[in-house]
């Protein structure tokens, strides 16, 4: 059973007269509990895919299947309730909300897209921030902690839903060696720990080295697929 | 919904200089708005007080024509004695009614033997006339407060034009109904001030002398000067009044009767209706400055919070989330400035009644200024500012929630 299953995904894009495919024609097959990335040269169409996977945008042709639903005939109210229910976010800068603290930042998902109990909803983000070293800056908010500790309070705040799938793009980017490590590392942790399914767009090498799939996308298309452990080659 | 609160204080707090210039200009607004309508209310209600209390009562009820022809006093639209009955026994019977004053207005001449001018006169009952008129009184500036039969008050202007003195004899001559000219003998009990300047020539005298003076065989009247106990019951009273009065018909089937309020019968009722006007422009100007200024502060936020909504909208909050996330912030604006605006409007109009300004009216001096503003105007303010906050938020609210959350997030 798949995750995730693509096939014959076109985008393209219309600028006045001038057509540009972002992606031409992409067939890819992701599994449960899988850390992949999609890797290639900016304009490959890394983020591209990544937007169409987590439904913020929609393919111009070809059928995408994400958690055993057909998210290209989802309308913008149930894309969003898909995404909140299913698909966890973290962004390259973090994205954190600056009026929130990082308890609440983690607690966001809970209150604004689902309706969970307060016990539980206090349960579940207490042992986030626990999984994710952050209890003792739960009071504090963005601006008074570091990048790698925003990282992973954002890390925190896709998981708290408990996502099948988590989208992550280059999240290592805005980070330095020793953090973007440690960052990889946590992600890794909740993939074991979670079962989540955690899928990158990057071109860090420290990331590509720990993948179990990694696509190489270049001029839209996808030009390899390379299973490093664990992973199913079904490009 | 309490995190939707508290998420849309923080972001407000988030720009407090912003914040506060709204939130003060928001209350500058509602002050005005307060200080005028309590301040132009007092002049109002005061002048409304001055004319109905001291001159025309709430309601008249006269015979059906006689307003049209009122400037002549005809007396053959007199209200016969049994027709005035018949009227009484509809007033006496309504409890809105505290007291009414049958009258008869007539012109005449007046001569103190050395000099003669004319004089209009409003021949009352005088216990009568006080009820209903309960400011009659102190306007009465020389002598008794009240007139018996023989007796006359006359105006400040003709006393002091024909060096008449209270304890003076005059002469009334008046032409009657049939044309003849009668003439009576009066004792100067009183004078009454004069209340609109120059041209207040109205005196007064017993109702009995009038009939006398007129050679009525019995009394008539030609005006009905009617005090509600309650003066905002002035039009359900007058609909109820012209209604009843409209089934009382004349031997010859036609109505009988005709009612109206005391904004017919004086034009200081339209100074009273440009108030009104002025206090809906400024209450525009007030609904204006809300408006523009919380759409000028939520479309900066919505504009400076771009990537925000795209990260909010991408993990998953709903477009109706997005929308009264900043609705409420829009609410909140409203409702800081309404709240500060009132106390700040009270504070000043308790400040000014404590420093007791007087004003005048007409040739009426030292009138003091009793600024109040009644609940339902409070209330009704309020409502109006947090409605037009809403409003006001509601644009830049929807193109926040309509954000396609990838192009916001690709914002800079």
């Amino acid at each position: 059973m798949s995750l995730i299953l693509a096939e014959n995904i076109q985008k393209d894009y219309q600028t006045g007269d001038i057509c540009i495919k972002a992606l031409k024609n992409i067939n890819f097959e992701i599994k449960p509990s899988s850390f992949v990335s999609f890797v290639g040269p900016s304009g490959s169409g890394k983020t591209t895919l990544l937007n169409l996977i987590g439904c913020l945008d929609k393919p111009t042709s070809g059928k995408l299947n994400v958690a055993g639903t057909d998210v290209v005939s989802l309308n913008r109210k149930q894309s969003a309730l898909f995404r909140g229910k299913t698909i966890g976010f973290i962004f390259q800068d973090f994205n954190l909300i600056p009026i929130l603290t990082v308890y609440e930042n983690i607690e966001y998902p809970l209150l604004m897209v689902e309706v969970i109990p307060p016990d539980d909803r206090k349960k579940r983000v207490n042992e986030l921030l626990e999984a994710v070293g952050m209890v003792e800056q739960k009071g504090k908010y963005p601006d008074q902690i570091s990048g790698g500790q925003k990282q992973r309070v954002a890390v925190a705040r896709a998981l708290v839903t408990n996502p099948k799938l988590v989208l992550a793009d280059e999240p290592t980017a805005n980070l330095d060696h020793k953090t973007a490590y440690m960052v990889i590392g946590l992600m890794k942790k909740m993939r074991d720990e979670f079962k989540t399914t955690f899928i990158f767009s990057t071109h860090d090498q420290k990331i590509v080295g720990e993948v179990d799939v990694l696509y190489t996308l270049e001029d839209g298309e996808l030009k390899s697929v390379e299973v490093k452990r664990g992973g199913k080659k079904n490009a | 919904m309490r995190n939707l609160f508290k998420i849309a204080v923080r972001n407000l707090m988030r720009y407090k200089r912003r914040t506060s210039l709204t939130v003060s200009l928001i209350s500058i607004g509602v002050v005005f708005v307060l200080v005028f309508i309590s301040v132009s209310g007092s002049f109002k209600n005061m002048m409304i007080g001055q004319i109905t209390d001291s001159l025309v009562g709430h309601i008249q009820v006269h015979r059906k024509g006689y307003l049209a022809a009122i400037e002549n006093m005809p007396l053959d639209l007199n209200l016969k004695f049994s027709e005035f009955k018949q009227l009484e026994n509809t007033l006496s019977k309504q409890s809105e009614i505290e007291a009414y004053s049958p009258r008869i207005k007539l012109g005449g001449m007046l001569s103190n033997f050395v000099a003669t001018s004319n004089i209009s006169l409003i021949a009352v009952y005088p216990d009568m006339e006080f009820k209903t008129l309960p400011l009659l009184p102190s306007k009465i500036i020389n002598g008794a407060k009240k007139f018996n039969r023989g007796e006359i008050i006359i105006p400040e202007l003709l006393a002091t034009g024909m060096n008449v003195k209270v304890g003076d004899v005059v002469v009334v001559v008046a032409t009657n109904n049939d044309g003849s000219v009668n003439g009576k003998q009066f004792k100067v009990a009183g004078i009454v001030e004069r209340l609109f300047g120059p041209s207040g020539r109205n005196g007064y005298m017993h109702i009995e002398d009038a009939a006398e003076l007129l050679r009525m065989e019995e009394i008539e009247v030609n005006e009905v000067a009617i005090r509600l106990k309650n003066f905002d019951m002035l039009n359900p009273m007058n609909q109820k009044l012209e209604k009843l009065l409209s089934e009382e018909l004349s031997p010859q089937g036609k109505q009988l009767f005709e009612v109206h309020t005391w904004e017919k019968l004086t034009p200081f009722s339209t100074i009273a209706r440009m108030i009104d006007v002025m206090t809906f422009f400024i209450k525009l100007m007030l609904t204006a400055i809300v408006l523009i200024s919380i759409m000028n502060v939520m479309i900066m936020a919505v504009y400076e919070r771009i990537r925000e909504i795209g990260t909010i909208a991408a993990i998953g909050t709903l477009p109706g989330k997005i929308l009264s996330m900043f609705i409420i912030e829009g609410l909140c604006l409203g409702v800081a400035g309404v709240a500060i605006g009132n106390i700040m409007g009270m504070l000043i109009i308790f400040i000014i009644n404590s420093l007791r300004f007087t004003f005048n009216f007409g040739m009426v001096t030292g009138l003091l200024l009793s600024a109040k503003i009644h609940p339902a105007d409070l209330l009704s303010i309020s409502i109006t500012v947090i409605i037009v906050s809403i409003i006001a938020s509601l644009e830049p609210a929807f193109k926040a929630s309509k954000m396609e959350p990838i192009k916001a997030l690709r914002h800079i």
